[in-house]
């Protein structure tokens, strides 16, 4: 009974600092990202094939494609994003990982923060580079440029971490997608409005800093307490 | 104060108290509701823009402020039951969703009635107020749909728990980002100083306001009485309740 605790203390793994944690993770994720390409591709090619949709189903003229363009490219992003969330944590919790996660005793946010930007380089700005391609063929020109790009990469940042919340509730649950994406879009509008109202207003030659702050506002708001709830969920479902 | 508190939180004590008290919540509620429905319909005097149509606001307003306010007690439900571990705090959050998912489907139902009339459509996309209360319809889903998909409950508490936290903190994101984004809906009407609504239009609403209010209590408790007996089912009192009701039964 005496050698038991001595034991586990010497098997247990030295507690890294958070910012260890963090590119451990990190560095793990991408290297998985980059050896399962289909990951990263599959958002992709579902963005491509939804918005090239649009101009058949609505109109081809670009004048319509220049006003429907920011929304379709926003709602286009968003839906394509949601895609992975699904096995975002549902992987880590099929092979164990996670479980191993919780135990290591290791920061659970700075794992959570690190999966998030993870999940967002890999899934969230290929997609906002491929808007930009999409954007120029609706007509939009590069004035739109900034402004789309900067308030998409915040959109899709804040739809991973707000995701991240839903995939680490809905962990362990068989067919979650279609749940993860009631719980996540609600959450979107503010970020949603405020994005496309940047875009639209830029796309007329207005002033657009305002909705821009705003959109960036609320992802900074998203991006930092997100974590801690997927902490926290994370342990409510792995109990 | 702590210990009657204390004692509110043991499910058979407050399981009797809730008994005793439904009947005072609905007939007060009743009471409110014949008084302010009449003072509001009959006594109450045409608005000389809206005519008739603005008395459609003695059942929006309380129903859109309900809507609201039970998402509050969710949320404070929730955030209590995950920090004190109170199990009767989630049977609150768990109560509270529905009923506030039915006070936001009359505050929409009602707001499109009344839009049709003033505004000439059902539906209008740009109004800020309807959309936020679309977007708290698709929040109370959300939070029923995630507990019903866990099937264990102290997982479903804590998780709907967490959501239901997430989720009033974009209830006033929403609700102010709509607001600048568009606005058609007449302005506030209540705490408005520039256009101030008479008493006697005034004083039906508040007291409209206080049924409802009083009439979410009720069914508010009527829904934790089931859901505390549910949670509480093997529980010995549960039981003997149980006994007794059956015998009762038999007996009639």
């Amino acid at each position: 009974m005496k050698g038991a605790p001595r034991l586990l203390e010497q098997a247990a793994e030295p507690i890294l600092r958070p910012v260890d944690t963090f590119r451990t993770v990190l560095g793990r994720e991408l290297t998985l990202a980059y050896r399962r390409p289909a990951d990263f591709l599959n958002p992709l090619f579902f963005f491509l094939v939804v918005t090239s949709l649009f101009p058949v189903a609505i109109s081809p003229l670009k004048e319509t494609l220049m006003l429907i363009g920011p929304g379709v490219l926003w709602i286009a992003v968003l839906l394509s994003a949601l895609l992975p969330l699904s096995t975002h944590y549902g992987q880590d919790f099929d092979d164990g990982t996670l479980e191993q996660y919780l135990l290591s005793g290791q920061s659970l946010v700075a794992i959570c923060i690190a999966k998030t930007v993870a999940l967002w380089l890999v899934a969230g700005l290929p997609l906002v580079l491929a808007s930009l391609v999409v954007a120029s063929s609706y007509g939009l020109g590069p004035t739109v440029f900034g402004t789309l790009s900067i308030t998409l990469a915040a959109g899709s940042y804040a739809l991973c971490a707000l995701g991240a919340v839903a995939a680490a509730l809905t962990v362990g649950m068989q067919r979650a997608s279609a749940l993860i994406a009631l719980l996540v879009l609600p959450l979107m509008v503010p970020v949603l409005i405020f994005g496309t109202q940047a875009v639209s207003l830029e796309a007329t030659n207005m002033v657009s800093k305002g909705p821009m702050y705003l959109a960036l506002a609320v992802t900074v708001l998203a991006a930092t307490l997100c974590p801690f709830a997927t902490a926290a969920a994370l342990r409510i479902s792995m109990e | 104060m702590w210990t009657w508190f204390h004692k509110l939180a043991s499910p058979p004590h407050f399981y009797r108290l809730a008994g005793l008290w439904i009947p005072w919540f609905l007939g007060t509620a009743v009471v409110f509701m014949v008084v302010g429905l009449y003072s509001g319909l009959v006594l109450a005097p045409a608005d000389y823009q809206q005519g008739d149509a603005f008395r459609i606001i003695y059942v929006h307003v309380p129903a859109a402020y309900l809507s609201l306010l039970a998402y509050m007690v969710m949320a404070v439900a929730s955030l209590i039951g995950l920090i004190w571990r109170m199990k009767l705090a989630h049977a609150v959050a768990v109560s509270a969703a529905p009923i506030g998912a039915s006070f936001t489907f009359l505050a929409l139902a009602t707001g499109s009635l009344w839009g049709k009339p003033m505004w000439g459509t059902w539906w209008e996309w740009s109004d800020p107020r309807m959309l936020s209360e679309l977007i708290l319809l698709f929040m109370y889903f959300g939070f029923m749909t995630l507990r019903s998909n866990i099937s264990e409950r102290s997982r479903a508490d804590k998780a709907g728990a967490v959501l239901a936290i997430v989720g009033v903190v974009n209830v006033v994101l929403v609700h102010y980002s709509v607001e600048w984004w568009n606005t058609l809906h007449q302005g506030q009407t209540v705490m408005n100083s520039d256009a101030k609504m008479p008493a006697s239009m005034l004083t039906p609403l508040l007291i409209m306001i206080l049924a409802f209010s009083l009439f979410f209590g009720a069914v508010m408790l009527q829904r934790l009485r089931g859901e505390v007996l549910l949670r509480e089912g093997g529980a010995r009192w549960a039981r003997r309740l149980a006994n007794e009701q059956a015998i009762e039964g038999a007996a009639t």
